[in-house]
């Protein structure tokens, strides 16, 4: 039993059959296959590195309705790896740049398009008008909301992830197999573990793990049953080693969601259940503005500038006058820090030296700490142009 | 002794080895061994509990150590041990 009802199918024009005769050569799709891929109704969830090959595949393959979700604008550095987008699209929402290019593809794809944050609020509702969900997003908040989503209402969730040079994919179908949560049933802490913006992503490799979501998407659609698909597989891929993996995926009976007794039956606080939103703030730094923190150096004011980016990443832009301590070595190193004098901690963008200044105050450290707002990003935006922003 | 497969969230924690050859007769042994040779990752690995983080699995060969004793499935030389963290792509943690 498909995931397609027969009583949607409609038959293909002749135009439609010489289009896609690359398909209906294949029995294993064949013309009713390509029928079901006409009358299926597929939600790209993000259209950035992942989205963008999802969504064009799916258009070209001739998928019939193609949401896609994105609250974002396209800027610049997206366009080393979010191939839906082009230079002039610079600056429009990513979901009006991915309809204009599926419909230049194939005119014959409905285009929807949600130019939205996806929440608990709207995500059911969405969610429920499609077949299939891709999850291409980028972060663990939606990665969860998708999950759980896609569990309550019965859908399978086509989901891919990447890193540096790492990706994964999967399909999570809770009725036939194990979901997200059964694999991972909590996020990393915030700032564990660095994002593509911090650590960077080589950027073919959303282009395979998106394509490999589309070929599981598409198999879904035009199928008769789940067989080869990634239900219960977790599938590695890194990209460096040009090592493939695969891993078996078990559904676990005490998952809160998909379990035999779940306690989960609502879409829940995403941003709570990541640790977004501590419930005492600490109070561990203060925030230094660009221009506040040149001023007090303008007036010859004795700081520690502490810059805890990597090497390679000092040969992009250099703060002067700063001391290299990367982050992995802050805590080890804590010893080299006085007290007595005020501290500037540096990164890219004013994320990754929180995780820094909590490392220096687990040591005891009760020196006055100030973290450098947006890093020196905004460092390069505000008071040093000479400086690239990456 | 077996072979740690060490991912690339936790490359940087790791001396940057993609695999290392560890001792311990057990998973969670080759994971402990590889804490205290880079004491940096230890953090990323564990709770303060000592428990290893819920976000990562630990698999032998193609299975996943829930499924067998936990961090006491025992290893051989000739197995690899690999940790399988989330990875969740590009947003800034804002």
């Amino acid at each position: 039993m498909g995931l397609i009802d027969e009583g949607r199918l409609e038959s293909l024009s002749h135009e439609e059959i010489a289009r896609y005769s690359r398909h209906l050569l294949l029995p294993e799709i064949g013309l009713e296959g390509q029928k079901r891929i006409k009358a299926s109704k597929v939600l790209i969830v993000g259209t950035g590195g992942l989205g963008a090959p999802l969504a064009l595949y799916l258009a070209a393959a001739g998928v019939g309705t193609i949401g896609v979700v994105d609250f974002d604008f396209v800027e610049a550095s997206n366009l080393q790896r979010q191939i839906i987008h082009g230079v002039r699209d610079i600056g429009r929402p990513k979901t009006a740049s991915a309809r204009d290019k599926i419909r230049s593809i194939n005119p014959g794809v409905k285009v929807v398009e949600h130019n939205v944050a996806l929440t608990s609020s709207n995500a059911l509702q969405i969610i429920s008008q499609y077949d299939v969900v891709a999850d291409g997003t980028d972060n663990y908040q939606t990665r969860y909301l998708v999950n759980d989503a896609c569990v309550l209402l019965g859908k399978p969730n086509v989901y891919g992830s990447i890193f540096q040079f790492e990706g994964q994919a999967s399909v999570f179908y809770s009725k036939e197999g194990p979901c997200y949560r059964c694999l991972y049933p909590a996020p990393p802490p915030p700032g564990l573990v660095p994002s593509c913006a911090e650590g960077g992503v080589m950027g073919v490799l959303p282009g395979i793990v998106g394509t490999i979501q589309a070929g599981e998407v598409i198999k879904l659609i035009s199928g008769e049953s789940l067989k080869g698909t990634l239900v219960g597989r977790l599938l590695l891929f890194d990209q460096w080693r040009m090592k493939f993996r695969e891993l078996k995926l078990d559904k676990d009976p005490d998952c809160p969601i998909c379990g035999k007794n779940p306690t989960i039956h609502e879409l829940i606080d995403y941003e709570q259940f990541c640790g977004l939103k501590p419930e005492t703030q600490e109070i561990l730094y203060e925030t230094i503005e660009p221009l506040e923190l040149k001023a007090r150096l303008d007036a010859g004011e004795t700081l520690q500038i502490i810059d805890i980016r990597e090497p390679h990443e000092k040969a992009i832009a250099k703060f002067p006058g700063a001391k290299s301590m990367p982050l992995g070595q802050v805590k080890r190193r804590s010893s080299e820090f006085d007290p007595s004098i005020d501290t500037v901690f540096i990164c890219k963008i004013g994320t990754r030296s929180v995780f820094a200044i909590r490392a220096l105050r687990e040591t005891g450290y009760d020196g006055k700490i100030f973290n450098l707002a947006d890093g020196i990003n905004g460092w390069a935006r505000d008071v040093d142009k000479s400086l690239p922003r990456y | 002794m077996a072979t740690l497969l060490i991912p690339t969230a936790l490359r940087a924690f790791a001396g940057g080895q993609p695999e290392l050859d560890l001792d311990g007769s057990t998973a969670g042994e080759v994971i402990a061994a590889l804490a205290l040779k880079h004491p940096e990752i230890k953090e990323h690995l564990y709770e303060e509990s000592g428990k290893l983080r819920s976000f990562i699995n630990v698999y032998v060969g193609d299975e996943n150590v829930k499924k067998l004793q936990g961090l006491d499935t025992p290893v051989k030389e000739s197995d690899s041990v690999m940790l399988v963290p989330a990875i969740a792509g590009g947003r800034k943690w804002d």
